[in-house]
């Protein structure tokens, strides 16, 4: 049952609900045309319909789904937990002011899932209701995707999709391939050949299939796309064949057919058990730094509330101690509250008071978090700067939670080959026999031979030459390009072979650039024919025919096929890495080899042995029989045919090796140099041999030149491994001034891992780069998931462009996929993906760079206004007998969060930018300004709980003392309520929250022009709106016109300008004495940047337009800087002067936008 | 998020995925940049302070050429004012008459307020001020036959008879009243006291009405229901002889039920401002009868009563403007004070950049 991990929910789900009982048997028995065995000893099967659910609700369980999955957050339940005390006991604001709220944030989060789930269902109805032919009673009904049942025999024409996992019975050709393409699956563009078994390739039409009985057997679903093991038994003239079935056999849902009219197939995997389906899974939730210290704020928050409510019921008791206070004359009890038992009125009172101050959970923070991730993250993909020309491929954003999390980066670990480089494979040179050629102008030099023919006609190859290019254009698993294959099939019109180039289509880079100069040396391949590979030798073709072929596999490391001759030999040629060659070699130019493959690698080359075997008669019967045999196991294939091949690919004779560059991307040395910079730690992961490795890090400036270069290889037992790293850690210390580098391989690494991990760690964390080679994929994991665990817990990201990287990628606290050429795969498992590495420093110093500060200062600031918010009303308390009387009214207690001060944060949170966007990149070290969560740290946050705080008793004493005089403060001497009272601490605090934003705001656009202002404005056209009417459905008229009466009064307004710049003195003044005392490079930048710190107002003038509208304040203002000091002075006059053409010098920069590169 | 849609579709004929190079989408809206730097800080502060400072002495002088005095009546010491009503019962029939006499050495500029002070009285106790029908009060029949809920313990009374105007607050109606006579030639003469424009003028126009029901008197209306809480002396339609100040919309009425923010409250009374006194109060004697009618002794209250002439500020406020002038030293001084750390550190930070 391992499937089901993978599959999500729904399944479960399905499961759930009995559609889907969990399948018992390991193996699924597919009776083909669902023809049923007469005889009845068999036991049907469920199985998943052909119907592909990716949305999450129904019409009718969306509310309930949705609202369980809501309330399923902590945050989300906490309210509604108040809510529903607030309609139980009896407490003094009404259930609407959380209940409010609440709805609005659930109601708002609904309508974004709903929406994104109606397009789910858009889709799913889309796939499911497209058109399908299905072979039934001996001839073919068209039908509905999602009818397909299994055991259904399906007819796919060319260029469909296959709609469900299909066993291929036969195609329109002979043989019974076909080609598809897995584009949509894992990326992968080129053609791919699938085959049906020989029985049933002959079944080429619908009365034909009628006749097939056949029986397959197969693995139950699973989600790797690469597996698939299964046999079919047909019955034919009541005899039963068996015949294995490969991944070669079944075709994938999703993937498209290509170069075939039509084909036939049964559908094995279904629906939601279709592979393709399987891989959709909800990917594992990946959870930012700055989610998790907002979490621990809510904890704090939550203590400090429940501190206050515990408090205010002890305060309330010890007063009610006293008669006099407890129940005066004019204030008698209810007799319910007289009689009811003093523990449960206690808890009652407790309750209470925890509804009262429980806003002080921002309740609307989680919400907005989330909107703010959301909609700022089109910016990434909007970003022309990560937009790729060439490829045409913008940034992809597949999760937009980690935003804030590229702003906080200290390790990257970074894939080489096809991320560091293009993976763009250029032959360079090779060895043949011993002897090392290099590729001059299209043709092979011998070394030490001087290119003294540069155009005379081309020389023939000797013998080992040519077969040694003819293993290289044999052994492969290349594609033909599909023009040709499609113009006439398999014709040999194009006999010259110089006329037409077939075009090589194929997922490995390494094997077309081999094949490209095999071509140009004159051996070229030019296609497969039925059985047969074609190779043209300087025009005269030869046929081999296609014995076997011994798949690529990442443990072996190497690939084989077993040809016929055209002379009748069988022969076995492999291609491989040559620590899976060597060893298995016994003749040819070992040595020499050996030594110019080393060469090769040290300068960068990628290299691949090529050898050779010639079959005897005996042997060959020996290997096709045992091949034949593991191909036809159901259980443990792999194993099997391993061993097979172990068998196989021995003694070798080495023919040569190749030697293939690899091209450096663009900019990766400057984005190598701008991330350490910024105080990213790189570690480069590949799976290349060291020599390669390294001269690759030399080249792209992850070492240098002047760098210590550190080894750890070849490690072979613990107790060696253990004294290496303990020498390399003295090294270290004996010479701390230079940088280090360090070199691990992976067998070094895993021994590393296994007993000296802190050994290891230290070692690793006093190296400047670290590159790691030849490493799995899963040990690319490995390695990031131990920095991750290890005390300092670092924010690592990984970048990686092939499948080898998605486990590291997933790893990560940030994975990043490239666009690369290696298919799809990672970039579907990322987070992020991008075309190039260059990207990666605009990605994080300035979007993550940007995306932290946004977020941070939201989170801060939400804990911020709700403590101003709720503290007045805790001191009330103190003042109304600890009565639990709001100070606010209920409607502006529901709509604070909500309405009036929402809006301005939640611009801020997209717009701000403190520094310009090309001062972050160009000076990376400002990213070391926010490393470590430094915004979200102990200190700001306690600053910011105290400024809270420090605002609110500014704002209740202020008023309290206004108020507390007990004079009128009206001109026609009437007095003021409590509700006044309460409005003129909400009106001082809606405006000094807002103008604590706007102080935090470097960046104003029209928009937060708009927000800033207008929620004031609209708090105050709301707030005579509401106090203007009596509310016919309200119980109380508490607020009518208290609004006006409060803004009637000179004393008020006094008051009220008096409080909140005394609030924002404070703030004001620790910034400013911050800004000069403790500069950070930001703040530097800051003041650099804009030339001069009087920018503000001048830009300000230059901003309501107009140079003549500058000179009176720049005249003011020069008098007054004079006093100051006299470089001051000067410095002010030219900024000044340059300045007030600021709004030209912008303009210049708007039309030249490219310019931001540099 | 999943990406089924997305990636069923082919990528084959992707049109231009360039992004639009806008200024929104580029994040290069023109923006202002202001630098919160001490330089443009620095005058700020400056300009700030002294100008706060000049504010405040304006509203210090202002508030201070506002007369007021106040005299406590409590009586909470036999021998005090009044101390021999200090054990009054709320509606007694006769009420205690407590009389003195004060001189006023400075005129009071007309108009000219006067306010009765409690102290220690938590009108903003969430029980107390709950405890009201206001469609009750803007003379809603069906309310006035049956208040809300939150009226108890003063919504019904034994005889489930509905209490109009009904609930806590109502019924804590302050009831003393002054008299006050001025001493000239030998006479006393009665200062008129005007009992109009005390309320605002919303809540006497509009939030509290009486009921009306088919050309009923106001009596008639109040018939069904206790016509007044339990500890009134008076029914609600005898609160004024004045019909258009009378029922639930007598002002004496309305101010009280505008329950007050702290549990020290002043709520004004009468204001003087016709007959020979309207430019105000002259120096002379003046003698105040109180019909002591309200106790305040069994939680420890305290009774004032106030006169002040107002500004257009309203009364007596010292608050504002020695905040203003506090405050406006304040930035002066840590604007002196930031200048000189900047001078001081203006070397170094110049040699930095």
């Amino acid at each position: 049952m391992d499937s089901c991990t993978n599959c999500g929910l729904f399944r479960w789900v399905w499961q759930l609900l009995g559609f889907d009982p969990p399948n018992h048997s390991e193996t699924r028995t597919v009776y083909v045309a669902n023809r049923f065995p007469q005889h009845g000893h068999y036991i049907p099967q469920k199985f998943a319909d052909n119907r592909i659910i990716s949305s999450k609700y129904t019409v009718l369980n969306f509310v309930p789904k949705n609202l369980f999955e809501q309330f399923r957050r902590i945050a989300n339940f906490y309210f509604l937990i108040i809510f529903l005390v607030q309609l139980m006991i009896d407490t003094p604001t009404s259930p609407v002011t959380s209940g409010l709220p609440l709805f609005f944030v659930i109601t708002v989060t609904a309508i974004k899932q709903g929406y994104e789930d109606w397009l789910r269902h858009k889709a799913d109805n889309e796939v499911n209701g497209a058109p399908v032919y299905v072979v039934r009673s001996g001839g073919l009904v068209k039908t509905r995707s999602k009818n397909i049942r299994v055991g259904d025999i399906v007819r796919v024409a060319k260029d469909e999709t296959f709609p469900a996992d299909l066993v291929l019975l036969s195609s329109d050709r002979i043989n019974g391939s076909c080609h598809i393409t897995t584009a949509s699956l894992d990326g992968e563009t080129n053609l791919k050949t699938h085959f049906a078994v020989a029985e049933t390739a002959v079944l080429q039409s619908v009365t034909d299939l009628d006749t097939l009985i056949a029986v397959i057997e197969c693995q139950q679903p699973e989600a790797d796309l690469y597996r698939f093991v299964g046999r079919i038994t047909i019955r034919q003239h009541s005899e039963d064949l068996v015949r294995p079935l490969g991944p070669e056999n079944l075709l994938l849902r999703g993937a498209r057919l290509k170069n075939s009219k039509e084909i036939f197939g049964v559908a094995v995997y279904t629906g939601m058990e279709a592979k393709m389906t399987l891989n959709y899974k909800t990917k594992s939730q990946k959870r930012s730094a700055v989610e998790k210290s907002m979490n621990s704020f809510l904890l704090v928050y939550l203590i400090i509330l429940l501190f206050e409510a515990i408090l205010s019921t002890i305060m309330k008791y010890a007063w009610q101690a006293e008669d006099q206070w407890d129940e005066p004359w004019y204030n008698r009890k209810t007799d319910k509250e007289r009689n009811s038992s003093k523990i449960l009125k206690f808890i009652s009172d407790f309750l209470a008071f925890l509804v009262l101050y429980n806003f002080i959970i921002p309740i609307s923070l989680y919400v907005t978090v989330e909107m703010q991730k959301f909609l700022g993250s089109f910016f990434i993909s909007w970003d022309l700067d990560l937009y790729h020309e060439e490829s045409n491929q913008r940034a992809q954003v597949n999760t937009s939670d980690l935003n804030e999390e590229l702003g906080q980066v200290e390790y990257v670990f970074t894939d080489k080959t096809g991320t560091l480089t293009e993976n763009e494979m250029q032959f360079k040179e090779c060895s043949v026999n011993g002897i090392k050629y290099q590729e001059i102008n299209g043709k092979l030099v011998p070394e030490g031979v001087t290119v003294d023919f540069p155009d005379g006609p081309t020389t023939g190859l000797t013998k080992e030459e040519e077969l040694f290019f003819k293993a290289i254009s044999l052994c492969h698993s290349v594609q033909i390009g599909q023009d040709r294959v499609d113009g006439s099939l398999d014709g040999f019109q194009c006999a010259n072979g110089i006329s037409t180039q077939p075009e090589y289509y194929t997922s490995s880079p390494d094997e077309k650039a081999l094949l490209e100069a095999s071509r140009r040396m004159g051996v070229a391949f030019s296609g497969i024919d039925g059985n047969f590979m074609e190779v043209k030798i300087f025009g005269k073709l030869e046929r081999y025919k296609l014995l076997h072929l011994l798949e690529f596999d990442a443990n072996r490391r190497c690939m084989s096929v077993i040809v016929d001759t055209p002379s009748g030999d069988k022969i076995l040629f492999t291609k491989g890495a040559e620590s899976s060659i060597f060893p298995n070699t016994k003749g040819g130019e070992l040595d020499r080899t050996s030594v110019h493959v080393d060469e090769f690698a040290s300068k960068g080359l990628r290299t691949l042995c090529v050898a050779y075997r010639r079959f005897t008669a005996e042997e060959y019967q020996e290997v096709d029989r045992r091949l034949c045999e593991a191909r036809a196991v159901l259980h443990q294939r792999e194993e099997c045919l391993a061993d097979v091949f172990n068998f196989i690919e021995k003694d070798l004779e080495i023919l040569g090796a190749t030697g293939v560059e690899d091209r450096l991307q663009d900019k990766v040395l400057e984005t190598i140099d701008a991330l350490r910079l910024a105080g990213i730690k790189i570690w480069v992961l590949t799976g290349d041999k060291q020599e390669t490795a390294v001269s690759v890090s030399l080249s792209c400036g992850h070492f240098h030149r002047g760098m210590n270069i550190l080894e750890l290889v070849h490690q072979k037992t613990d107790r060696d491994c253990a004294e290496q790293l303990r020498q390399l850690a003295r090294r270290i210390q004996d010479d701390h001034i230079i940088q280090h580098g360090l070199v691990v391989d992976g067998a070094s690494l895993s021994l590393a891992l296994r007993e000296h991990e802190k050994l290891f760690m230290d070692v690793c964390k006093s190296c400047t780069a670290v590159l790691c080679c030849r490493m799995a994929p899963l040990q690319k994991a490995k390695v990031v998931r131990l920095l991750k665990i290890s005390p300092e817990k670092p924010i690592t990201l990984a970048i990686g462009d092939g499948a080898n990287d998605v486990s590291m990628i997933q790893e990560a606290h940030v994975g990043i996929g490239i666009m690369g050429k290696e298919g799809r795969q990672a970039v579907r498992n990322s987070d992020y993906a991008i075309a190039r590495f260059k990207f990666l420093s605009k990605l994080l110093l300035v979007h993550g760079h940007y995306y932290y500060i946004r977020i941070s200062t939201l989170v801060q600031y939400f804990f911020y206004k709700n403590v101003c918010f709720i503290t007045p009303q805790f001191l009330y308390q103190f003042l109304c007998l600890f009565s639990q009387q709001t100070l606010y009214d209920s409607v502006y207690l529901t709509l604070y969060n909500i309405c009036f001060t929402s809006l301005p944060v939640l611009v801020y949170s997209l717009f701000e930018q403190h520094v310009h966007a090309h001062v972050l990149q160009s000076k990376p070290a400002l990213y070391r300004d926010i490393s470590k969560n430094a915004l979200l740290g102990f200190k700001p946050f306690l600053y910011w709980t105290f400024l809270g705080f420090g605002h609110a008793f500014v704002f209740f004493f202020g008023s309290y003392f206004l108020m507390g005089e007990d004079t009128s403060l009206l001109g026609n001497g009437q007095m003021f309520g409590n509700w006044t009272f309460g409005t003129l601490v909400f009106t001082v605090m809606v405006i000094t929250v807002t103008m604590k934003m706007a102080l935090e705001t470097h960046f104003w656009t029209w928009l937060n022009h708009f927000v800033t202002w207008g929620s004031i404005a609209f708090y105050f056209i709301f707030s005579l709106f509401y106090g203007g009417i009596i509310w016919p459905f309200l119980h109380t008229q508490d607020m009518y016109f208290v609004f006006v009466q409060l803004l009637s009064s000179g004393s008020a307004w006094f008051a009220i300008i008096i409080i909140i710049i005394a609030c924002l003195f404070l703030d004001v003044m620790k910034k400013v004495a911050y800004r000069h005392i403790y500069q950070t490079n930001t703040e530097k930048e800051q003041s650099t940047e804009t030339g001069s710190s009087i920018n503000c107002l001048d830009s300000m003038c230059c901003y309501s337009g107009g140079e003549t509208a500058c000179v009176p304040i720049r005249r003011v203002l020069e008098r007054m800087m004079g006093r100051c000091s006299p470089a001051r002075f000067s410095r002010c006059g030219t900024s000044l002067n340059s300045l007030c053409c600021q709004r030209f010098s912008y303009k210049l920069e708007n039309d030249e936008p490219t310019a931001l590169d540099e | 998020m999943t990406m089924a849609p997305k990636d069923i579709q082919s990528k084959e004929s992707v049109p231009s995925q360039r992004p639009d190079n806008t200024a929104f989408t580029q994040q290069r809206l023109p923006a202002w940049q202001p630098l919160l730097s001490a330089s443009i800080v620095l005058p700020f502060f400056f300009l700030a302070g002294f100008s706060f400072i000049a504010v405040g002495i304006g509203l210090f002088y202002s508030s201070n050429s506002i007369k007021e005095c106040e005299f406590d009546y409590t009586g909470s010491q036999p021998g005090d004012r009044c101390g021999e009503c200090l054990n009054v019962v709320f509606n007694a029939t006769h009420p205690c008459n407590c009389n003195f006499t004060f001189n006023l050495t400075d005129v009071f500029q007309g108009p000219v307020f006067m306010y009765y002070e409690l102290s220690n009285f938590f009108q903003n106790h969430f029980r107390y001020m709950a405890s009201r029908d206001d469609t009750q009060l803007s003379g809603y029949l069906s309310n006035l036959k049956s208040p809300v809920n939150a009226c108890y313990p003063y919504q019904y009374d034994e005889k489930n008879t509905p209490y109009a105007p009904c609930g806590a607050v109502a019924n804590s109606m302050f009831n003393d009243v002054f008299k006050l006579s001025y001493y000239v030639n030998g006479n006393y003469t009665e200062v008129p006291l005007t009992g109009k424009g005390i309320a605002w003028w919303t809540d006497y126009n509009i939030k509290f009405s009486n009921p009306t029901e088919d050309n009923k008197t106001l009596t008639a209306v109040f018939e069904d229901t206790t016509q007044k809480p339990p500890q009134w002396a008076v029914p609600v339609w005898q609160l004024s002889d004045d019909a258009t100040n009378n029922g639930f919309v007598n002002e004496d009425f309305i101010v009280w039920m505008r329950t007050a923010a702290l549990p020290s409250f002043r709520k004004l009374y009468r204001r003087i401002e016709s007959g020979n006194f309207t430019e105000g109060l002259p120096v002379g004697q003046y003698f105040l009868q109180i019909d002591y009618k309200y106790p305040v002794l069994s939680f420890n209250g305290r009774k004032k009563i106030v006169f002040s002439s107002v500004s257009w500020m309203g009364g007596k406020n010292p608050f504002l403007g020695i905040a203003y002038i506090v405050f406006g030293s304040l930035c002066v001084f840590f604007g002196i004070l930031m200048l000189i750390v900047f001078l001081k550190t203006q070397g170094t930070t110049n040699d930095d950049m």
